[in-house]
Parts: structure tokens; C-alpha cells; sequence
């Protein structure tokens, strides 16, 4: 009599456990860098493609890296369906056998009939990865608290004695390397070759020991407008879509300094056995249309991967604020510009990371 | 004859076994009833046994064996990993030996299985020698279209690093199966070219210094949190019942209050445009920009974590405490004892097992500390389980990590040894 009882409670138990992760199967768990950047997501990818197609969409945040990825695919156990990372980390988790291979022929031709291959922004297309935006480190300040002369150059930010004040940087060497040597005189077309001698790693640290007493680090891309609007640094790094964000939603008085600034890209990769991975693909697709892209651009001041999606980009979303000149692939915001070199990273991350936190340590 | 008969004749009689009632021999049936119960008791302690095995002991044993687990090689180029020990290290291996290479790693560039593609391999390597990374995987997508020999030279055509005889001993070394060089690594220290061991060079050394510190920050922490429990555990044992209530509610009400809840609030108090420097400057102490930096640095790190650890301190000093008759120091001071002297040598020895626990309890709770220095720590704040955390979450180094924690774990079990050497284990009591 207990037995039976016992095993019909365990049968019920069972399919109330089934029963959930059928439900689970149609969300489509989709992992972003939060903040005003998934939210410039959910209104340009999310809500259609939910309109479209009836997907629950369930969204996370995260702070970047493959850490997670690495975790949930040699554990089995993937739960993230489609991850939004930057080109380092794409290529490694690619290179590692972490990522499903996404056939670039079945990504949908733009709305002018480009064929995708050559729709998308050369070097944005990988075995693993579609790019879906454009993204730069710049630096910014707030315009009611310096007065005067204004910051203009990279080497500004590395002048203490022109414009005192505590500095905000991204903790970790990847850009802050970059941005020393640029503000020590390298133009950013040599920046890579000189980072690649040690000589030129110890000029980029002997650079960035000039501010070292005078920096706060940040960790996660909402943390330097807040910084900034608090008073805590006079200067601070940023993605340019944060600052921009900020100015636009907000209305606070910040100002981007864009000489010397790195830009990257950040695209979508599906983990290995992704639960749903083919609601992912048919996402991933969704979201990197012409329309698409060019629609996110008006919430956030990322650069659309596709060629065809920029005549569309027009105004912020509801201000009079053209997209064009806040865009990091603007001709204008390119004078002076890096690009990052994923492979240089891919190669020497780990041990300038190491001299980076052995030189914070001291 | 006769002295031989009566002791049989006894013996037997004491042999006799005493029979239950269902003809059953006593004692076995006592022997069976014991071990029922022994295995009775086995079983109610299995949960537990289980749970300690699942999640203390196979964790731990997955964490040493990965610390010296080195299986790159061995999954990604097998035969090639299996042909190099053979080798003698002088110069660039012979051709078979580079055939054998480029014939793994042209089946290795086509394997997209998790652990054994070209890009594990990789990594591997360039943990040893930084930039060798696209190496690799450059040299790995080209050498799928190479058909026949001469293959050292078409390596050296594909990228002439490959003509370095430090890049072939190297690879000879990280293709065993097992390695030290993460524990080289979490001490700072490296291989050579000619494959001795030495130290890293110094712009690059920060794991020791980093756990120096670790301990130094928490022993001053354990201090300061004893300097400040001592007397408020012995107001809680002493002042009346009513007073000693309010006084361990406000002990207790930050334990039970969520640790991010009072990282955060100590931000909020300790930063620059804060409380704390609102205050000095409201009062004049300092000037508007002088604000003090007393949060993301090593300051913060010890502020907070003596504000979270002092509960496990006062607790057992407490708990100590009340257990010590009051007479017992009226009774040293009617009998001539100072106070002082009455305190040193009547009521401080009683507290004695209180503060080994409490100090024990906050010191190995602070070696592993995480959250906090994380969030308050800033750049000299860090403490080595953010180190371990880094290699986790950020580098995917997990072997570098997981050494790491080894030696955090061994740094732990000697004070741990040496507490008992002094203190005694015995003596410890945390209520």
C-alpha cells in the first residue's frame, strides 16, 4: 500500500519534472552585457522576433568572457542558447571546440540583395560567429565639472597636471595598453607592432604608471557613466554606447573624447549543444537582418556589421539625435583609431594579464 | 591425572552455552542484535557520509588532479606526444618525428570535439610560451592541405618560429600526460630553456607576494577582530539580562543581514563623496579635496571584513565567557589579587579555549575570503582567492587555478597544524 503510494508520488513527481523541461524547451535563453546595450537588444531583436514567431525569450546578463561557456558545454549541461561575446573570445571558444559552426551561405541576403558574404563589414563573419555591431572603447568627462580647456587627445587623459582628477579604467590590460602607448606618441597604426616587442610593453606600463595612483578600476560596462555622474573620476574609459546612452536617456552632461579610440565587434555565437539551438540559428538570423541591425542602432550608438543596414540608421529613437556622427565606424570618430587586433590578444592575454595584475598588486 | 580432570571437568561447565528460548546460542544472538544495531547507525550517518563524499572529498580530489592533469597532448596530438619523450632535446627533432607531428596535428585541425581540437593545444603551449597561441592554429589549418614531405621544412615555410629548438623541448614537456609547471607557475617560478627550474622574472611575480599578503591581511584581521570581541563578549556575559539582549541583537542583526548588503553599505559609508568624508569635512577636519580613499584598497578589505567576521569571533569568546563563575574573581580579589592580576591570571586563562576558536574560525575564514576584497579590495586589496577566481572566470586557466587552491589549502592545514602544536585542538570551544 506505502509502496504504491510512494511510486505514484514519485511518477507525479517525475512528470511535473518532465513536464517543466518541455516547457523550458521553447524559451530561448538569450545572454547579453545588460544594461542599456540588452536593452537596446530587446527592443530591436527581442520584440519582433517574440511578434514573429511566439518564442519565449528569456534574458540574462553577463560580463563577458567564455568562462561560462567553457563550464556549461564540458558539463553537458548547456543552458544559454545564444551568447552575445567580443571577437577574442569568439575565436578562442571557436579554436577550443566550444561553439557550434554557423554556415554563413543560409544567413539571409540584405533588404538591397546583397548575398550576406558580402553584406557584412569585411572581417565580421567567422566559422563560429556573425557579428551583429560594432563597439569602441573611448574615453568621456562631464562637461559641467571641467571648465576651460577640454580634454581632446589621448594624451590629455594620461595628464594629470592639465586635468587633475582620478581617472577610470577598465580593469584588465586588453585597450588600457593600447590607449598608453597612443598617448605616449605611437600612432595607432603602429600600436600592435610596438605592443609586441617587450620594450613596447614596458613603454605602455611605464605610461600607465604616470596615473596608476590616480585610477579607479571598473569591471562592468554600466559602471563608468555612473562613475562619472558621482564625481568619483574626472575622466573615464567607456563603450562609447554606455556614454552615449547616458547623454541621449539621461540627459547628463558627458562629452566623448574620440582620438585613440579601440573599437571591436561583438557578435552572436551558439554554444555546443545548445538545448535549442535551432531556435537559436533561426534568432541569430532574425536579429542580424538589415532591418534589424539598423533598428538597434537607434537605441544605442553601436555601428550595424551589415553595409546595407547603415542608410538606414537615423535618429535616436525618440529625440532629434542623428545616429550617423555618434557611430564608431563614423568617418570622422576614425582619424585616430585602432582596431583590435583579436589575434595579438589571443596570443599574449594571459601573460600581459598577469604583468597587469602582478603591476596593480605592487 | 586428577589435576587435569577437574579443570576440564569446570571448563565444560563454563562452556555450556547459555540457549534462548528458540534454541539460539545467547551470545551469538547478542552478537547478531549488536551489529543490527551497528549497521542501523551506519545507515543514519550514510546522508551525511554521502554528502561529504559528493561535495567535499571528489570536488578536492578533482581539484589536485587537475593541478597536475596535463592531457592536452596526449588528446590532440597522441602519437606524436607518445614519439617526442623519446627524444633527446638537442636541436630540432628528426623528420619521422616532425612527419608524425604534422600528421596529429593535420587530424587534430579537422576534430571539433570539446578538449582534443588544435585550439586546446594552443593554449596549452602558450601558457609556457606567451604568443605561440596563432602559431598553432595558423600552422594547423595550412598543414591540412600538405601532402608529402620534406615537412620540417614545409613548418619552417609556414612560419619559421618553428625552426626554434626551445619551442620543440617545450612541446616535448607539455605533452606528458602529467606536469608540474602549473605548480611552478602558482609560485612564480618557470622552466628554462635548458629545462631548469627558476624564478619568473620579477615584473611578473605575483602570486607569492599575493598570498603574503593574503596571510598578513588576515592575521591583522583576526587581531583587530579579537581586540574589538574581547570586551564586548564579556559585556554580553556580564551586564544584566535585559542590557546583554539588546547588546546581542546587535551583534546578531548584521550576521543574519545578507554579506552583499553590508559590502555595499560599507561602500556607501567609506567612498569619496560617502559618509564618512562628508562628515570629516563638514566638521572641518579635512578640506573638500582632501577626501580620504579609504574603500578599494587594502583599508577597505580589512574594514569589512573585521565588520563580517566579528560575529565568529564574539559568538564563541561568549559563549566561553558565560560559562566562567563571577565568583570566581571576587573570590581572587577577596583574596588580595589586583584586578589586573585577578584578570590575567583567573579570568583570561578560562576565556583561553573561546579565543582559540574564535581566532581559528575568522583567520581560516579570511585566508579563503572572496566576495569582499572583490568588491571593496581595488587593486591592493586582492587577496589570492580572487587570483584563483580570475583563473576560473576569466583566464580558463582551471589547471593554474586549481593549483593555486591546492596551496591555499595546504597554507590552511599548516596553521592549522601548528594552532593545534600551540593551542591544541582539544582546547578549542565554540560553544
Amino acid at each position: 500500500m506505502k509502496l504504491t503510494k510512494l511510486l505514484a508520488s514519485t511518477a507525479v513527481g517525475a512528470a511535473i519534472a518532465l513536464g517543466s523541461v518541455a516547457a523550458n524547451a521553447k524559451d530561448l535563453t538569450i545572454v547579453s552585457w545588460g544594461g542599456a546595450y540588452t536593452k537596446s537588444q530587446v527592443e530591436a531583436y527581442h520584440k519582433p522576433y517574440i511578434a514573429k514567431t511566439g518564442v519565449n525569450i528569456k534574458s540574462e546578463d553577463y560580463n563577458g568572457g567564455i568562462a561560462e561557456i567553457k563550464a556549461q558545454v564540458e558539463a553537458g549541461n548547456v543552458t544559454w542558447d545564444i551568447v552575445d561575446v567580443e571577437l577574442s573570445d569568439a575565436i578562442r571558444a571557436c579554436d577550443e571546440g566550444l561553439l557550434e559552426t554557423i554556415d554563413h551561405s543560409s544567413l539571409p541576403a540584405g533588404t538591397d540583395g546583397t548575398p550576406a558574404t558580402e553584406d557584412f563589414i569585411e572581417g565580421t563573419l567567422y566559422d563560429c560567429a556573425v557579428a551583429n555591431i560594432v563597439w569602441t572603447t573611448i574615453y568621456a568627462y562631464d562637461k559641467s565639472k571641467i571648465s576651460g580647456t577640454v580634454p581632446t587627445t589621448m594624451a590629455d587623459f594620461f595628464d594629470l597636471a592639465k586635468f587633475p582628477g582620478k581617472r577610470g579604467l577598465r580593469k584588465g590590460a586588453k585597450v588600457n595598453l593600447e590607449f598608453a602607448l597612443i598617448a605616449d606618441g605611437v600612432p595607432a597604426k603602429d600600436v600592435y607592432s610596438v605592443l609586441a616587442t617587450p620594450e613596447g610593453v614596458d613603454r605602455a606600463f611605464a605610461k600607465l604608471d604616470t596615473i596608476k595612483s590616480e585610477v579607479v578600476w571598473w569591471e562592468a560596462g554600466a559602471q563608468p557613466p555612473q562613475l562619472l555622474a558621482d564625481g568619483e573620476v574626472a575622466l573615464t574609459t567607456a563603450y562609447n554606447g554606455r556614454i552615449f546612452n547616458a547623454v541621449a536617456g539621461e540627459d547628463k552632461p558627458f562629452e566623448i573624447v574620440w582620438d585613440g579610440h579601440v573599437w571591436d565587434l561583438d557578435l552572436w555565437v551558439i554554444p555546443k549543444g545548445a538545448k535549442n539551438k535551432d531556435t537559436a540559428l533561426d534568432f541569430l538570423k532574425f536579429s542580424t537582418e538589415t532591418e534589424q541591425l539598423a533598428k538597434q542602432a537607434s537605441y544605442i550608438s553601436y555601428g550595424p556589421a551589415r553595409k546595407s543596414s547603415a542608410p538606414l540608421v537615423g535618429k535616436y529613437h525618440n529625440k532629434d539625435i542623428d545616429m550617423g556622427p555618434q557611430m564608431p565606424t563614423d568617418p570622422a570618430n576614425l582619424t585616430n583609431a585602432v582596431q583590435n587586433n583579436f589575434e595579438f590578444w589571443a596570443d599574449n592575454a594571459d601573460q600581459l594579464n598577469e604583468r597587469f595584475n602582478a603591476w596593480l598588486a605592487k | 591425572m586428577t589435576d587435569a580432570t577437574i579443570p576440564s571437568a569446570s571448563l565444560s561447565t563454563a562452556s555450556q552455552p547459555l540457549i534462548a528460548a528458540d534454541g539460539i546460542p545467547l551470545k551469538q544472538k547478542l552478537a547478531r542484535t549488536t551489529r543490527r544495531m551497528k549497521i542501523r547507525a551506519f545507515l543514519l550517518t550514510v546522508p551525511l557520509v554521502l554528502f561529504l563524499i559528493i561535495s567535499f572529498v571528489i570536488p578536492i580530489g578533482q581539484m589536485l588532479y587537475r593541478s597536475v592533469h596535463n592531457p592536452a597532448g596526449t588528446n590532440v596530438v597522441p602519437n606524436f606526444a607518445q614519439a617526442i619523450q623519446n627524444w633527446d632535446g638537442e636541436g630540432i627533432p628528426s623528420e619521422e618525428l616532425i612527419e608524425i607531428f604534422v600528421k596529429d596535428l593535420a587530424l587534430a585541425s579537422r576534430n571539433r570535439e570539446v578538449g582534443k581540437t588544435v585550439g586546446n593545444l594552443a593554449t596549452r603551449v602558450n601558457y609556457e610560451l606567451p604568443g605561440s597561441r596563432s602559431l598553432f592554429t595558423k600552422t594547423a589549418r595550412k598543414v591540412r592541405k600538405l601532402e608529402e614531405g620534406p615537412y620540417t621544412q614545409a613548418l619552417f615555410d609556414i612560419d619559421k618560429r618553428w625552426n626554434n629548438p626551445n619551442l620543440w623541448f617545450t612541446l616535448k614537456r607539455v605533452t606528458r600526460d602529467k606536469t608540474l609547471s602549473f605548480y611552478l607557475a602558482a609560485t612564480d617560478r618557470k622552466y628554462d630553456e635548458s629545462g631548469s627550474i627558476v624564478m619568473a622574472d620579477e615584473l611578473y611575480q605575483i602570486y607569492l607576494p599575493i598570498l603574503r599578503k593574503t596571510i598578513l591581511l588576515s592575521a591583522l584581521i583576526t587581531a583587530l577582530c579579537f581586540i574589538i570581541a574581547y570586551p564586548v563578549a564579556y559585556l554580553l556575559s556580564t551586564l544584566p539580562l535585559r542590557a546583554s539582549n539588546l547588546l546581542m541583537i546587535l551583534v546578531l542583526l548584521p550576521f543574519w543581514t545578507s554579506l552583499l548588503v553590508r559590502t555595499s553599505a560599507w561602500i556607501a559609508m567609506l567612498q569619496k563623496e560617502g559618509i564618512v568624508n562628508n562628515i570629516l569635512v563638514y566638521l572641518g577636519f579635512i578640506a573638500e579635496e582632501q577626501r580620504i580613499q579609504m574603500i578599494y584598497n587594502a583599508t577597505g578589505t580589512v574594514i569589512a571584513m573585521v565588520h563580517i567576521l566579528l560575529p565568529f569571533m564574539i559568538l564563541p569568546l561568549y559563549s566561553v565567557m558565560k560559562t566562567i563563575p563571577p565568583s570566581y574573581m571576587r573570590a581572587a580579589r577577596s583574596m588580595g589579587a589586583s584586578n589586573t592580576y585577578a584578570f590575567t591570571k583567573v579570568y583570561f586563562p578560562q576565556t583561553v579555549p573561546g579565543i582559540a576558536a574564535g581566532t581559528l574560525l575568522v583567520f581560516i575564514l579570511a585566508i579563503g575570503y572572496y566576495i569582499t576584497p572583490a568588491l571593496v579590495g581595488g587593486s591592493d586589496g586582492l587577496l589570492i582567492s580572487n587570483l584563483i577566481a580570475d583563473h576560473i572566470k576569466k583566464t580558463l586557466n582551471w589547471s593554474l587555478g586549481a593549483a593555486l587552491g591546492t596551496i591555499l589549502l595546504v597554507v590552511v592545514l599548516i596553521f592549522y597544524w601548528l594552532y593545534n602544536r600551540l593551542v591544541g585542538v582539544d582546547n578549542l570551544k565554540f560553544g
